[in-house]
């Protein structure tokens, strides 16, 4: 139950993985589609959280293209049903996250990441 | 008061069993549901806006349902797969993880717009290895530290949990100053045995102005959080071990009615003597 809305907040947390330890990259993901309610005040309020281009980055990675490169000025009904679908509606069931900075490989079984780090990793 | 968290870590207390029967009682439930609307109270968020929220050791998302109830966004981490297998079979709507929340978050600065945890700190005071990371101090700080710069400035975290002596406290008090955020301990109903409830309430920045440590509820418990049926096993302790009822009327029972009239004007109340309630003598 990865979805891209905690996707887009999560860097690597492993001992001394303090730079470019963002986006995770996926790799051999299974992807579900779940309907979720259409929230516009929330999704404009999160806005400003996102980072876009990692968003983009790894929505393209699980073969979704509906996001424009460039996050839009003006913010329509029809971006932000996109964006819902994007952040809200893809689950990621199965697969693997890594960092890009110290390859730590984070699986993911049953739509849940193991964040768990071995001592020698924990800062 | 039974303390799980002196048995075993808590990956290995929550084992499947464990893990169902934690989250099939209904006074668990009814439980985690009263302190979960509690720390929502006091976190305090502005009723129309939609947040997104952490829930620090979810479990098998008891509180997450009641936050999805609420209209929340939430995540939610725990160290029991055994508890989230449970969440998946619940059908949950957050997004889950299986994490050591003593190792650190690794979520971007101002991710979250408030954080929760019913019941969790506690299992933190525990050491389980010799390794220097795996001792309380360094743990509570790493997950005081990566929480803080998790959370979105003002904002804030409500941790309820069941403290066994002022030094925990005292300890987690200050690894969360040191962690840079402001507030402190609220407790709930303090005389009452049973519903005493602790919660640590922590601000991350104060917005110009201080802000208010919220006033703990006091007075009684109302009736109703009780255990159902435990009048009954009251009056049911009360009988003879051999199993015959007291008789009801002996003479204390005598002199206290008498007094009683007597306080209340009634005439002709017979005065008390050594005959009182004494048994006739059987006469043929």
């Amino acid at each position: 139950m990865v979805r891209l809305i905690t996707h887009n907040l999560l860097a690597c947390h492993a001992k001394g993985c303090n730079a470019n330890n963002f986006p995770l990259q996926f790799k051999d993901v299974e992807i579900e589609i779940r309907e979720a309610e259409f929230n516009p005040d929330f999704l404009r309020g999160f806005l400003p959280k996102i980072e876009w281009k990692a968003l983009v980055d790894s929505a393209r990675q699980i073969g979704d293209t509906s996001l424009p490169a460039e996050q839009p000025e003006m913010v329509d009904d029809d971006f932000l049903k996109s964006l819902h679908h994007v952040l809200l509606e893809l689950h990621i069931e199965e697969g693997s996250m890594t960092c890009p900075n110290c390859s730590h490989v984070y699986p993911i079984s049953n739509g849940i990441p193991n964040m768990l780090l071995a001592e020698h990793e924990i800062a | 008061m039974s303390r799980p968290e002196l048995q075993a870590p808590p990956e290995i207390y929550y084992g499947d069993i464990e893990a169902t029967k934690y989250t099939k009682n209904t006074r668990n439930q009814q439980i985690q549901a009263d302190m979960t609307y509690r720390a929502l109270e006091l976190l305090n968020i502005p009723p129309e806006e939609p947040a997104f929220l952490l829930d620090i050791g979810c479990g098998s998302g008891l509180s997450g349902e009641i936050l999805t109830e609420e209209g929340y966004i939430w995540a939610g981490a725990d160290i029991a797969p055994s508890m989230l297998e449970v969440a998946l079979e619940r059908e949950v709507e957050g997004d889950l993880f299986l994490q050591d929340i003593g190792q650190g978050f690794g979520f971007r600065p101002g991710s979250f717009d408030g954080a929760i945890s019913i019941s969790v700190l506690q299992w933190l005071l525990n050491a389980e290895t010799s390794h220097p990371t795996s001792s309380p101090p360094h743990r509570l700080n790493r997950f005081f530290t990566t929480l803080h710069s998790a959370l979105k400035n003002p904002s804030r975290a409500i941790f309820q949990f069941y403290p066994s002596s002022d030094d925990q406290i005292q300890l987690i008090t200050s690894c969360a100053q040191k962690a840079g955020f402001g507030g402190g301990l609220v407790v709930d109903y303090p005389n009452s045995k049973k519903a005493k409830k602790v919660f640590l309430c922590l601000f991350v920045g104060g917005g110009g102005g201080q802000q208010q440590i919220p006033k703990g509820l006091e007075g009684e418990d109302t009736e109703d959080s009780k255990v159902r049926f435990e009048r009954r096993r009251e009056r049911e302790r009360t009988r003879d071990r051999s199993g015959k009822r007291k008789s009801v009327k002996d003479r204390d029972w005598i002199l206290r009615k008498k007094e009683l009239y007597r306080k209340r004007g009634k005439d002709d109340v017979p005065n008390d003597s050594k005959y009182t309630g004494r048994r006739r003598k059987p006469n043929f």
